[in-house]
C-alpha cells in the first residue's frame, strides 16, 4: 500500500531535500557537524571578494573567488570512521517490480563520488535466472554482510565492519593485496589500477580523505560502495536512494524498523518485507547481507523482456562467451 | 686389504676434486649465460618500475581478474621449493643412500624459489610502499598472514638445512683454496671462512651437526606441508565456485611436490652434464627418483579427480557453469592438454624402466613443469572469470584475461633471478654435499668389505666343516656403487 502511495507523490529535487532532512531527523542521533570551511561549489571569476572564517583560529579572511579553493575537511575523524554511528543498524530494501533499470541510481553514485563512467558502485544486472523464467533488474549495491568475506581476509584491516553495519575501505591503509576481491562472492570491489584521472582530480579538489567519503581515491587501493556514511550524518540519503525516480531503493535503520524511498514515504522495514517476500541474494552464502531484495512481482513498469536481453547481448559484444545469463537461483 | 684402503683414500680425493672444480674456473659459457640472465632481469626491472609509477593497470589485470600471472607463478614457485625438502628431508629420514649426491642441489632449489616465490606476491602488490602495515596493522585472521607467517618459517628453516650440511663443504673449501692472489679468491677465502664457522672437523663438531641435522629433517617437513596448505587456504577460504573446495590444501600439496620433483630431476640432469658428474649421479638415481615422481604424481592425479569429479557429477549452477567452460568451453583446450599431457602421459611414460632412463625422463619433467605452471593459472584465472554475479556490460577488457607482456616479462626476470642465483651459487660452492657423497662411499666401502669378510668366514666355515683344505684367498677387486676412475 504504501508502494502505490510513493508512486503518488514525484517531487521535485528541493521538495524531496526538505523531506529527506526531515527524515533525516530520524537518523540524527550521533550526526556530528559537517564542517566546510570554505562554501562549496564552482569558482567563478566574477571579481568579489568573499569574507571566510577559518575555524582553526577564527580569524576572518578576505578573498577573491578566483582564489578560492574548495577545502572540505573529512567528516568525522578516521578513529570515529572505523567505529561507525552508535545506536544504528543501516539498511537497504531493494523492490525489484519497481526498478525499471533506469539506472539513475549508478548515474547519481558515480556523481556523487567522482567516478569513472566503468566504475558502477551500485550496478543494475538484467537478471534471468533461467529460461523458463521472466528477466527483471538487479540493481546491486554493496550488500554490507554482517558476515562479511572480505573483511576476515583483510590482512591489515583496512576494510572493517562498522559497529553501524556499513563495511568501509581505508585507502590509506589498504596494501593493494586484493585478497578482499576474491573473496567477495559479489563482485562488489573495484581495483584502482592507474593513477585517478586528470578531470577526477580537479573535480575532487582539495577534498581530505576520510573512509567515510571514499574520495578522493588513491591508486593501488581497492574500493566500493560506502552507502554514503558522510550523507548519513547530514541526515540525507545515499545517493542511489534518493536519486531513483522509482522509488525502488529504501533505506534506513534496522533498529529503528523503518526505511525510507526517494519521495520521503518512511515505511515499517518488517512490514515490507513481510508483505512484498522480501529476501537477500545469495543467502545460502551465510554472508548475512544488509540488503534486502522485493521479489519482482507485480512490476511497476512494462516488462523487461526480450528487448532487455537483446540489450545486454549487444553491449558485451566482446565477451559474450564468459557471460552468465543465469547465475543462481534464487 | 691394503690396496682398496688406499683406493677408498683415492676416491675420496677424486670426490673431492671433482665437486670442487667448477668453483675454480669460469669459462665463457658461464659469463654469457649469466649476462643473458642479467639482461632479462634488467628488463624485468624496467617494467616493473614502470609498474610502480604508473599502477598495475600496465598489466593485463582488471577487476573481474584481479589475481593474474603473478599469483598463479608465486604458488608455482612455492610448489617447487617443496622439491628440497622432500629429496632431503624425507629421503634422509628414511635412510635413502642414493639421495647424497642430489640433496645440496634440491636444498638450494628450495631457497630459491621460495626468495622469488615469495616476492610473487609483493609484484602483485597495489600498494608495496605500505608494506609496513602488515607489520603495523596485521590481522591474523587473515589467510594471508598466514602464509607470510609460514614463508618465512619455511624460508629460515630451509635456509638452515642449506646451510647445515654446507659448514664441512665450507672447510674443505677454505682449506683447498691455496690460491690467494687475485682480489676474487681473497673475498672466496674469507666468504669460506666465514662460512665455516670455524670447522675442524673434530668428533664434537660432527656430533652437533648430525644432531642438528636430525632436528632440522624433522621440523622441515611439517612446516613445508603447512607452506602450501596455507597458500591453498588464500583461495579456499573464499566462497568462489572452483576454490570453495575443502581438498585444496593436499591438492596443492601433492601438486607442489609432484612439481618440485620434476625440477629435481632437471637440475640433477642440468648439472650432470655441465659438471661431469656422470660417475655420481647416474641413470640409477634417475630411476630411483623417477619412480618417487610416479607415486607424486599418482597421488596428484587421484587429487585432481577428487577436485573435478566430485563436483562435476553433480554440475551445481555456478560450480557448473566454471566447469563447463574448463571441460568444453574456452578453457578446455589448456584444460585437457594439462590434465592428459603432463599428467596422465607422464604416470604411463614413467611406469616403464624405459621411460626412467635419462633423456626421457628428463622431457617428462619438462613437462611436468610446464604442465604444473598453467595448471596454477587454471586454478586462479578461470574461477575469477566465473563469478556469481554475471558479468554483463563492462569493459571488453575486464571480461578476458591473459597477461600482457609487463607480466611476462617481470615473470621471466624472476625466473631469470632462480637461474642466476643458482649459478652463481654453483659457481662459488660445490654443487654435491661433499662429505655425504664421501659417507656414502664409505659406507660402501665399508659394507662391500663386511660382505667380502662374511663369504670369506664362510666359506672357510663350510671348508672346515667339509674337512677340505684351506685355499689362500685371493684378493677381491671391489666395485663400490660409485666406481672408481682408476
Amino acid at each position: 500500500m504504501n508502494d502505490e502511495k510513493n508512486e503518488t507523490s514525484k517531487t521535485d529535487r528541493r521538495d524531496f531535500l526538505r523531506k529527506s532532512l526531515i527524515t533525516g531527523g530520524i537518523l540524527a542521533s550521533g550526526v556530528l557537524g559537517f564542517e566546510k570551511v570554505f562554501s562549496s561549489g564552482k569558482p567563478k571569476d566574477t571579481g568579489e571578494k568573499s569574507l571566510l572564517v577559518n575555524p582553526a583560529n577564527g580569524k576572518i579572511y578576505k578573498a577573491s573567488s578566483m582564489n578560492m579553493e574548495e577545502v572540505i575537511t573529512p567528516p568525522v575523524s578516521n578513529e570515529e570512521s572505523r567505529k561507525g554511528i552508535a545506536g544504528k543498524k543501516f539498511i537497504m530494501v531493494i523492490d525489484l517490480a519497481k526498478c525499471d533499470g533506469c539506472k539513475k541510481c549508478t548515474e547519481a553514485c558515480q556523481a556523487m563520488h567522482y567516478t569513472e563512467s566503468d566504475r558502477e558502485w551500485i550496478k543494475v544486472f538484467t537478471m534471468k535466472d533461467a529460461d523458463t523464467t521472466a528477466p527483471y533488474y538487479f540493481p546491486k549495491p554493496c550488500f554490507h554482510c554482517d558476515n562479511p568475506p572480505c573483511t576476515k581476509v583483510c590482512p591489515v584491516g583496512a576494510t572493517f565492519k562498522r559497529q553501524d553495519g556499513i563495511v568501509l575501505i581505508d585507502n590509506e591503509r589498504c596494501i593493494g593485496c586484493r585478497s578482499c576481491m576474491a573473496a567477495c562472492p559479489y563482485s562488489t570491489r573495484f581495483f584502482n589500477w592507474s593513477h585517478p584521472s586528470a578531470q577526477q582530480t580537479a573535480s575532487i579538489g582539495k577534498m581530505e580523505y576520510s573512509p567515510e567519503r571514499s574520495v578522493p581515491r588513491r591508486m593501488g587501493t581497492v574500493e566500493k560502495c560506502d552507502f554514503c556514511p558522510d550523507m548519513i550524518r547530514q541526515g540525507k540519503m545515499p545517493a542511489c536512494v534518493s536519486s531513483c525516480p522509482m522509488d525502488a531503493l529504501y533505506f534506513g535503520d534496522q533498529n529503528e524498523d523503518a526505511v525510507t524511498n526517494a519521495s520521503g514515504n518512511t515505511v515499517k522495514l518488517s512490514q515490507l518485507l513481510e508483505d512484498n517476500s522480501g529476501y537477500r541474494h545469495l543467502e545460502e552464502l551465510g554472508t548475512e547481507p544488509r540488503v534486502y531484495y522485493l521479489a519482482p512481482k507485480n512490476r511497476k513498469y512494462s516488462a523487461p523482456d526480450i528487448k532487455t536481453v537483446k540489450k545486454v547481448k549487444d553491449k558485451t559484444k566482446p565477451s559474450t562467451e564468459n557471460m552468465d545469463m543465469s547465475p543462481m537461483p534464487m | 686389504m691394503a690396496t682398496e684402503k688406499y683406493n677408498l683414500k683415492e676416491e675420496i680425493e677424486t670426490v673431492r676434486e671433482d665437486c670442487l672444480r667448477p668453483t675454480n674456473h669460469w669459462g665463457t659459457n658461464t659469463k654469457v649465460w649469466i649476462g643473458c640472465l642479467v639482461v632479462v632481469i634488467i628488463w624485468g626491472v624496467y617494467c616493473y618500475i614502470n609498474q610502480l609509477r604508473n599502477g598495475l593497470g600496465v598489466t593485463a589485470m582488471r577487476n573481474y581478474v584481479s589475481w593474474g600471472l603473478y599469483i598463479s607463478t608465486f604458488v608455482f614457485f612455492i610448489g617447487i621449493s617443496h622439491s628440497g625438502t622432500l629429496v632431503s628431508a624425507i629421503l634422509r629420514i628414511t635412510k635413502q643412500e642414493w639421495r647424497r649426491p642430489i640433496t645440496r642441489s634440491a636444498e638450494l632449489l628450495t631457497f630459491v624459489s621460495l626468495c622469488f616465490g615469495g616476492i610473487m606476491p609483493i609484484i602483485d602488490l597495489g600498494r608495496p610502499d605500505r608494506l609496513a602495515n602488515l607489520v603495523i596493522h596485521g590481522r591474523i585472521q587473515s589467510p594471508l598472514m598466514w602464509d607470510i607467517i609460514s614463508i618465512c618459517t619455511y624460508f629460515t628453516g630451509s635456509t638452515v638445512f642449506l646451510f647445515l650440511p654446507m659448514i664441512p663443504d665450507m672447510a674443505l673449501c677454505r682449506d683447498r683454496l691455496k690460491d690467494t692472489t687475485t682480489r676474487f679468491n681473497k673475498f672466496r677465502k674469507w666468504l669460506y671462512t666465514k662460512m665455516a664457522l670455524g670447522w675442524k672437523g673434530t668428533k664434537e663438531q660432527w656430533h652437533m651437526l648430525e644432531k642438528s641435522m636430525t632436528i632440522m629433517t624433522i621440523v622441515i617437513i611439517p612446516v613445508a606441508v603447512s607452506v602450501h596448505t596455507v597458500v591453498s587456504y588464500i583461495f579456499a577460504m573464499t566462497l568462489r565456485p572452483g576454490w570453495d573446495s575443502t581438498v585444496f590444501g593436499p591438492y596443492f600439496v601433492a601438486g607442489a611436490l609432484y612439481s618440485g620433483s620434476a625440477c629435481v630431476i632437471l637440475g640433477m640432469a642440468a648439472f650432470r652434464r655441465l659438471y661431469h658428474l656422470e660417475k655420481y649421479i647416474t641413470p640409477r638415481h634417475f630411476d630411483l627418483i623417477g619412480r618417487v615422481v610416479l607415486a607424486l604424481t599418482l597421488i596428484y592425479a587421484y587429487l585432481n579427480l577428487n577436485e573435478y569429479w566430485i563436483p562435476a557429477y553433480k554440475m551445481a549452477t555456478a560450480e557448473g557453469h566454471l566447469l563447463t567452460d574448463l571441460f568444453y568451453g574456452s578453457y578446455s583446450k589448456v584444460f585437457w592438454t594439462c590434465q592428459f599431457g603432463t599428467v596422465l602421459l607422464p604416470i604411463i611414460v614413467m611406469s616403464f624402466p624405459k621411460g626412467r632412463k635419462i633423456t626421457p625422463l628428463v622431457i617428462t619433467c619438462i613437462f611436468i613443469a610446464a604442465g604444473a605452471w598453467v595448471k596454477r593459472y587454471l586454478i586462479v584465472v578461470p574461477t575469477l572469470l566465473h563469478p556469481y554475479m554475471p558479468i554483463q556490460e563492462v569493459p571488453g577488457t575486464w571480461s578476458t584475461y591473459f597477461p600482457n607482456y609487463v607480466e611476462f616479462s617481470v615473470t621471466a626476470a624472476c625466473l631469470a633471478g632462480i637461474f642466476l642465483v643458482i649459478t652463481l651459487f654453483a659457481k662459488m660452492f660445490p654443487m654435491m654435499a661433499v662429505w655425504e657423497v664421501e659417507e656414502g662411499i664409505e659406507l660402501e666401502h665399508d659394507r662391500l668389505t663386511a660382505i667380502d669378510l662374511k663369504k670369506e668366514r664362510e666359506i672357510a666355515a663350510a671348508a672346515e666343516s667339509n674337512g677340505e683344505l684351506l685355499k689362500p684367498i685371493e684378493p677381491k677387486i671391489i666395485t663400490p656403487l660409485i666406481p672408481s676412475t682408476k
